[in-house]
């Protein structure tokens, strides 16, 4: 068998994909969580709890309506962001002219109401979510076998991250967006309505973690814990790559998810906080981050 | 509130403190204290260098972890096995805060947040912690020939180490010391501007509020025997903040108000309304951010000066 520092070679190959898929869940989210944070300047530490929110509407609608997963990955996210509207119109928009800090206490407090709530109706334990039939079994990638569903998930989240950094930084909507994010007043004095496009970010980034949810579903137990350490650890991303660019959060996301993967070969009690460890190292040299500037 | 109102203030609460355990329960009077402790200390942060660490549970689950270590591993005297927790906190603090200093505001907050998880984990996984059990069993020892696993005789114990460790806060905010941490919470560039090294004068606030937040959780271990994981989770220390923010930030008695209230509300609810709890303390954070932002303390002492017809900011 083909060994590479002693570690055989389909091993390393399955946690660098398993990796990949990790990091594919952490560049969906810090993508939201910048694409928040841009507009709104507010932390959204409810972001985990919109992932979570995802993945357990996903399976409510199995279970309850009968509604498969395709369906689930189109109308899941537009739930979420709809939620999403709906906080930001009640909540948010009565802190903006606040201390940032704020933004971050008051989606705090949401996370706790959200979780806590899902965890009242549902219970803590995981519920199984099985993966649609089409993308059941394997595929021999020659060094090894990739479970489809795997693969499926870089694919859709990486087509998912390259779409919103097309929309954000080719297309005029994009444009308004970028000159809302450095001059709201002027923004709106041209004509267009930034209210009305900071309440659509909100919705669009709740709406990626709601995503991310649904995607990640039948890969793990759907619980209302499961947010809990999600957030946190996209946070260590954030704060790694910086919030300074779209593409930042996902070449951040995707290097990190694949960095825990190969410590999980080589040292696996690290694997859970080698992310962390990265992080004071980079905040050591640069305390803006990989990608952030400073501001 | 001139200072002779404040101080005789200050006495007539240490002397209800004496006198509590004979109508209350000393250990739920000691959970309050303890995490008023915490709260005071939090506040040193938040509430007068405007810094919001959003870890600060570590400092707490640290100290309540090596402080149950010495005590039940090395059988250190319990008076050393305090000190060797608050300590081992402050020195935390010291690497935390000088790594997280770096950054303002949210990010300050953000890397504060991920180093407290970095250490749950450590935690989660070292040997000695027990891992999801926790540490259990710690002994209360003994202080000069008095046996403390009488709950009177440490609830004296604890009050003492309260009513020195809220002093030496009130004596910080009030020196020259927190003069210039209030100047830079204001206006941080213009205390730059004025000569002051901010970021010693910052790293300095951090390793103290680090090191009492650390003897609040050695009381803790001492009041209940056993540190948890729950400790250094960062519920935790999203509770210490709705503590702060609840009693009033930036006021001396605030944070103390913040945690009796919490801690109340959560031995009353528990066994009650089971994870709604969660809920409720969501819920108690919005409403405080969006309508309640100077807290009871606060919220009172603006009510007081209005009635008083005192023109407030």
């Amino acid at each position: 068998m083909t060994e590479i520092f002693g570690i055989p070679l389909a091993a390393l190959m399955g946690q660098l994909m398993l990796g990949l898929v990790n990091g594919s869940f952490y560049a969906l989210m810090s993508l939201g969580l910048a694409v928040i944070f841009g507009m709104l300047q507010i932390i959204n530490f409810a972001h985990g709890a919109m992932y979570m929110m995802g993945a357990m509407f996903a399976w409510i609608a199995f279970v309850h309506l009968g509604v498969g997963y395709w369906w689930s990955l189109l109308l899941v996210p537009a739930a979420v962001g709809a939620i999403g509207i709906v906080i930001e119109r009640s909540l948010l928009k009565w802190i903006y002219k606040l201390d940032h800090l704020y933004g971050l206490l008051l989606t705090f407090g949401l996370a706790l109401i959200i979780t806590g709530g899902f965890r009242y109706v549902f219970g803590s334990s995981g519920q199984p979510y099985s993966i649609p039939p089409a993308l059941a079994g394997a595929v021999d990638l020659g060094f090894m076998f990739m479970p489809k569903y795997r693969l499926w998930v870089i694919v859709a989240s990486l087509f998912v991250c390259l779409f919103t950094w097309y929309m954000i930084e080719k297309t005029r909507l994009g444009a308004y967006l970028r000159a809302a994010t450095e001059n709201p007043a002027l923004t709106q004095a041209f004509g267009i309505n930034v209210p009305v496009m900071v309440m659509l970010t909100y919705a669009f980034g709740s709406a990626l973690a709601g995503f991310a949810g649904v995607l990640a579903a039948p890969t793990t137990q759907v619980s209302p814990l499961m947010s809990s350490n999600m957030i946190i650890t996209v946070f260590a991303v954030v704060v790694i790559g910086g919030m300074g660019s779209i593409m930042g959060s996902i070449i951040t996301g995707l290097g990190l998810g694949v960095l825990e993967g190969l410590t999980k070969v080589f040292y696996a009690q690290a694997s859970s906080t080698v992310i962390f460890v990265v992080m004071v190292i980079v905040l050591m040299f640069r305390p803006t981050g990989l990608f952030g500037k400073e501001n | 509130m001139s200072a002779t109102t404040a101080r005789l203030g200050y006495l007539a609460a240490l002397v209800l403190l004496l006198l509590a355990p004979a109508a209350i329960y000393p250990v739920l009077i000691m959970k309050v204290l303890c995490f008023a402790l915490f709260a005071c200390a939090f506040n040193l942060l938040l509430g007068y260098t405007g810094l919001l660490s959003f870890g600060h549970a570590v400092f707490l689950g640290s100290a309540a972890y090596l402080t149950g270590h010495a005590l039940s591993a090395w059988g250190l005297p319990t008076l050393v096995g305090l000190a060797v927790g608050t300590a081992a906190a402050a020195l935390l603090g010291l690497v935390i805060g000088a790594l997280a200093i770096r950054r303002q505001g949210i990010y300050f907050a953000m890397i504060t947040l991920a180093l407290a998880q970095m250490m749950y984990f450590v935690f989660l996984q070292s040997p000695f912690t027990g891992g999801e059990n926790g540490l259990q069993g710690v002994p209360r020892g003994s202080l000069a020939g008095i046996d403390l696993s009488n709950d009177y005789a440490l609830y004296y114990l604890v009050v003492a180490l309260f009513a020195a460790a809220f002093w030496l806060i009130l004596r910080t905010i009030h020196s020259p010391f927190g003069q210039a941490l209030k100047a830079i919470r204001e206006n941080e560039a213009r205390a730059v501007s004025l000569g002051y090294d901010v970021d010693r004068y910052k790293l300095l606030a951090f390793v103290l509020s680090a090191g009492l937040s650390g003897l609040a959780g050695a009381l803790k271990v001492l009041v209940f025997g056993f540190a948890t994981l729950t400790d250094v989770h960062w519920h935790t220390s999203g509770e210490v903040v709705l503590m702060t923010l609840l009693g009033g930030m930036g006021t001396v008695m605030g944070p103390v108000v913040g945690a009796g209230v919490v801690v109340l509300l959560q031995t009353e609810l528990a066994d009650k309304v089971g994870s709604l709890v969660t809920v409720i303390m969501g819920a108690l954070f919005v409403f405080c951010v969006l309508v309640f932002r100077r807290g009871i303390v606060g919220e009172s002492v603006a009510l007081y000066r209005r009635m008083i017809g005192e023109k407030t900011r």
